[in-house]
């Protein structure tokens, strides 16, 4: 957020000098800490250049007499320009002499101009959420603006803003620093300021940190959790950032790593502290806003803090154990997934369905390690800790407690792992669950979710997807892509769809609700192929077309047209599709319904050549399909250009005698459906649009 | 003792009393009516009608007053060190805010013993909002060696209205004030007085009520309260459009903003009972919200025929109109 306003506050700050014509080789560097937003010009002039402007007059036949004096043409344009008579000239142009002068407008100071832009530009920075404080009629910003400091070579700019006005004065470190500190320029601030215990570059500060943090631990032979989100964080939280670390009770240990980190990151804004194997140490790194810890006091209130905190997540623990997971199950009876979708407890028994469904179908295409007892029973466990005390503290870990506590209570590994990741992914970087248990369950819930939201209407608009199904969607391709599982997607959806109709709240999943859902997720499946895996549009659009129920399938299909797509006769054999694809629909209809080619009817040697290379071509190329070989059906799909582009040549499609030209129609159609298996060529962009 | 505290029981902090004392003559010096809790359960010292209700309209105002809040999610039978069913806070508010409220606030700290430089004092952002009273402001939480010890508030809405002017608002967990004052890691080790600890004050209160909230409490019974209470809010809010300038003049909204924090505190115990869900929080909270916005409107309109042309109904209270600083 301050990044974003540090960004704009530039933007704007360099549009206002730019159209000002202060800037000319300068430029505005931006800086932010906690109680302050700096930007800093440089190469900035003083004063605008001057304006010339040349202003024309009376014709010159009219402002001079006969013997070349003035008249009073001449004279009152003199006058209401404030110019003497001496200043004017002429000057021609195409309909003769006019009178003329220089208009000189000086520019105006640097001074002025920013004493006017400022203000502005505190305005134009936007925020998540701003606020008044000086009553509706007054500015808004993120908080109070309570002074600010504008200098100019030296000088302060006056201006007013939000009942300030803007000096020469700012103030440092709220403990450390005076709150009067006169100023006279950049240099002297960031100077001043350090004195006064504030680090002005957030670069300087990060550093700062980065630099105490391994220090402190690296002697004793540690290292420090990484975690690059919270170290930003406490680089734009501390004006003066000082590393301390503390130490907890070794008991806590036995708590999970898992939830010591979400306990100290999350409320606290601690690194955790890690030996050399991984395993958490008794200790912590916290960044406080100090120049150094005195009296040990800071340390030693923080460490009661965390142990507060430890304690608290311990409680939870314990009373959690009281109850096993499996026992949660009527407790989510009471728990609405949402109101047209019943309770967490149906849906369990949805997912349990779904989820055995694809453990089976895995197995039965050879993926031995699916065992659908154990799909099952993670689906049975996984929603069991939305009923916990720990996860109702800290959502965040939701799926994860539900995998600590299931191994605790002694269920396999690979059912406690698959409860752990079953909301994974979470995101485009989140990794997807790590063993195929965890796939199937990940599936079923956001099969459950996608399907359910949509058989209840609740479909995501624009920016509006309360459920976050877009997630899901992307969820369940990024699954099967990277796990390359063998799922037909519309008997997924199918499957989900089923269960929603077995189970409570038995609804219908109507045939054109799921020709949305396999769209909607098919979109997801385009968005990521195009931004994350590097593909063309086109490329992914023609592939699509020709079907995509199988992803991994589609994707292979994809490559091989990657590949080939470079080479020299592939792009005009794709021209050349389109070509059909318009004939075809020109002549009104895809040619389906047409009769099938009678080579009978050839008349052209180019036709029948077309027809008996196309033949040749199919044969091969449906070996190398079955054998998923796509470059080499490619391929040989390619080799098909000489003989439809000689086609083309020598043949007239939209032949007089009816039957001849029905039977070339038929020969494009066959051609098109024959070889649009694998890609659509005519959804290719040519080379230049590319 | 770590802390260096000006005060005659400085050897071992503020007790828990003194520590409300010196708040409360803290802020009474600049400008502040002392209130006193109000006697309805709330879960926090912003529900107190003056502060919902206060923060509406244009007429200035500076108050602070302890008040005792329930959370029943937060019990904890006593037996976890800091968190309580029932924790006590320190409210001030003080409509318009001052432009160097924060400043005001530090030497609060000063005056209870806190020496700045030696803790790790800071502002985080956190934008404060309740769902339940329509209301949301942008501030800080103010941390103590990681300690959360206040909530800095500038109120930007209350009931759906917006606010003008803003008013500050300054919540101060005493507990966790008096606990770092004092060294204890316990709230139930506190000294209360000088012989008296909060423990022996406040323990069976919170063993016996979070045993009703999470094990006992009928969850029927409960949600019947809530449509009752919410009955009778909308019966007597219904009536006041309806009724003549002068009867509306003395209206009971006063009243139904009561009924209104009953089904709050309701639908917070249901909350603890952990037997409503995700939707259904959401459709409960509304309905206390809708009762909230109502009873601010139409205080709103009533407080618009009693002062008439904005004459402030209370005179700022000349300290504040001064801006007195100690």
């Amino acid at each position: 957020m301050i990044a974003k306003a540090c960004g704009e506050l530039k933007a704007s700050l360099e549009k206002y000098l730019a159209t000002e014509n202060l800037l000319r080789e300068g430029n505005v560097e931006t800086f932010a800490a906690p109680r302050r937003l700096v930007a800093v010009a440089t190469g900035l002039l003083l004063r605008q250049a001057d304006a010339t402007r040349e202003v024309t007059g009376p014709p010159k036949s009219v402002a001079y007499d006969n013997v070349g004096k003035p008249t009073r043409a001449a004279e009152s344009f003199a006058s209401k320009q404030g110019v003497s008579l001496n200043d004017l000239y002429t000057i021609s142009g195409p309909r003769g002499e006019y009178l003329a002068f220089k208009q000189v407008t000086p520019g105006r100071t640097a001074h002025a101009i920013l004493a006017e832009v400022l203000p502005r530009v505190i305005q134009e920075i936007t925020w998540p959420r701003s606020m008044h404080w000086t009553g509706s009629s007054g500015p808004r910003f993120i908080r109070p603006i309570r002074w600010i400091v504008a200098l100019l070579a030296g000088k302060p700019v006056r201006f007013q803003f939000a009942g300030l006005t803007a000096a020469n004065v700012t103030s440092g470190h709220r403990f450390l620093g005076s709150d009067k500190i006169r100023v006279t320029g950049w240099r002297d601030y960031e100077k001043r300021l350090r004195a006064n215990f504030v680090i002005v570059r957030p670069d300087e500060r990060r550093k700062k940190v980065q630099r105490e943090l391994t220090t402190l631990v690296s002697r004793r032979g540690l290292r420090v959790h990484d975690d690059p989100a919270l170290l930003e964080l406490v680089t734009y939280l501390n004006e003066y950032p000082t590393a301390i670390l503390g130490n907890f009770d070794d008991e806590y240990l036995d708590l999970p790593d898992e939830i010591l980190i979400t306990v100290m990151r999350g409320h606290q804004k601690y690194f955790a502290v890690e030996k050399k194997n991984g395993e958490l140490a008794p200790h912590f790194l916290a960044v406080i806003n100090l120049d150094r810890d005195r009296k040990s006091l800071v340390v030693a209130g923080h460490e009661r803090v965390l142990k507060a905190r430890f304690a608290d997540a311990r409680f939870f623990w314990q009373a959690d154990q009281k109850c096993r997971l499996a026992d949660r199950l009527p407790k989510l009876a009471h728990v609405t997934y949402e109101s047209h979708l019943g309770s967490y407890k149906e849906k369990v028994e949805r997912m349990r369905a779904t989820a055995r469904f694809f453990a089976d179908h895995w197995f039965n295409s050879g993926l031995h390690q699916a065992h659908v007892s154990d799909a099952d029973r993670a689906a049975e466990l996984s929603k069991g800790d939305l009923v916990t005390e720990m996860v109702r503290e800290f959502t965040e870990l939701q799926g994860i407690v539900g995998g600590l506590y299931a191994r605790a209570q002694g269920e396999s590994e690979d059912v406690a792992w698959a409860v752990y990741d079953h909301y994974r992914p979470v995101g485009l970087d989140d990794p997807i669950p790590r063993n195929l248990t965890g796939c199937a369950v990940a599936l079923a819930d956001k099969l459950d979710a996608i399907c359910g939201c949509f058989a209840a209407g609740l479909i995501p608009t624009g920016s509006s997807d309360p459920f976050a199904l877009r997630r899901a969607a992307l969820g369940i391709v990024k699954i099967i892509l990277e796990r390359k599982l063998p799922v037909s997607l519309s008997s997924a959806v199918d499957t989900a769809g089923r269960n929603l109709l077995a189970y409570p709240p038995k609804i219908t999943l109507m045939p054109d609700i799921e020709a949305k859902i396999l769209e909607f997720i098919l979109e997801r499946a385009r968005y990521l192929l195009r931004e994350r895996s590097g593909f063309a549009y086109d490329e992914v659009n023609a592939v699509f077309k020709a079907g995509a129920d199988d992803l991994v399938d589609a994707v292979r299909r994809l490559e091989a047209l990657k590949a080939i797509r470079r080479t020299k006769n592939f792009e005009p054999l794709a021209i050349s599709f389109k070509r059909i694809r318009k004939i075809i629909e020109k002549a009104n209809g895809t040619g389906s319904q047409r009769p099938k080619v009678n080579p009978e009817l050839f008349e052209e040697g180019a036709e029948r050549e077309l027809y008996k290379s196309a033949r040749d071509a199919a044969s091969k190329i449906d070996v190398e399909k079955r054998a998923g070989r796509y470059r080499e059906a490619l391929e040989a799909i390619a080799s098909l250009r000489k003989s439809v582009d000689r086609f083309f040549d020598e043949v007239m499609v939209m032949a007089e005698n009816p039957a001849v030209r029905s039977n070339r129609l038929s020969l494009l159609g066959e051609l098109l459906r024959e070889f649009s298996t694998i890609a659509d060529f005519s959804e290719l962009a040519p080379e230049e649009k590319r | 003792m770590k802390l260096k505290v000006k005060h005659e029981a400085s050897e071992k902090g503020l007790t828990f009393q003194d520590l409300i004392f010196r708040l409360q003559q803290f802020w009474a010096k600049r400008g502040c009516v002392l209130q006193q809790p109000y006697d309805v359960e709330v879960g926090a010292g912003t529900m107190h009608p003056e502060t919902f209700l206060r923060v509406l309209g244009p007429t200035p105002y500076r108050v602070a007053y302890v008040q005792p809040s329930r959370r029943p999610a937060d019990g904890r039978y006593g037996e976890n060190p800091n968190r309580l069913y029932k924790h006590t806070q320190m409210q001030v508010i003080l409509k318009p805010s001052p432009s160097n409220i924060q400043d005001m606030y530090l030497e609060s700290l000063a005056a209870i013993g806190i020496g700045l430089a030696e803790h790790d004092l800071r502002f985080e952002e956190d934008n404060w909002e309740s769902p339940t009273l329509g209301a949301w402001g942008i501030g800080w939480q103010i941390l103590f060696d990681g300690q959360e010890i206040t909530q800095f508030t500038y109120f930007q809405q209350c009931g759906g209205q917006d606010l003008d002017p803003i008013s500050v608002e300054l919540t101060y967990g005493l507990e966790r004030i008096a606990a770092v004052l004092q060294d204890v890691e316990s709230a139930y080790e506190l000294r209360w007085s000088q012989d008296t600890t909060y423990g022996q004050v406040r323990l069976a209160e919170e063993q016996q009520f979070s045993v009703y909230s999470f094990d006992l409490a009928d969850a029927a019974t409960t949600r019947k309260l809530f449509q009752l209470y919410e009955k009778e809010a909308q019966r007597v809010l219904s009536g006041y459009q309806e009724s003549s300038p002068e009867s509306k003049l003395r209206y009971p909204i006063l009243p139904t903003y009561e009924l209104c924090l009953k089904c709050s505190h309701l639908f917070n115990q249901l909350d603890a009972r952990g037997v409503i869900s995700t939707t259904e929080r959401a459709t409960l909270i509304g309905r206390v919200r809708a009762l909230a916005c109502r009873t601010a409107a139409d205080y709103l309109d009533q407080q618009a025929l009693v002062q008439p042309q904005g004459r402030p109904e209370n005179p700022v209270p000349s300290a504040a109109r001064r801006g007195v600083r100690s």
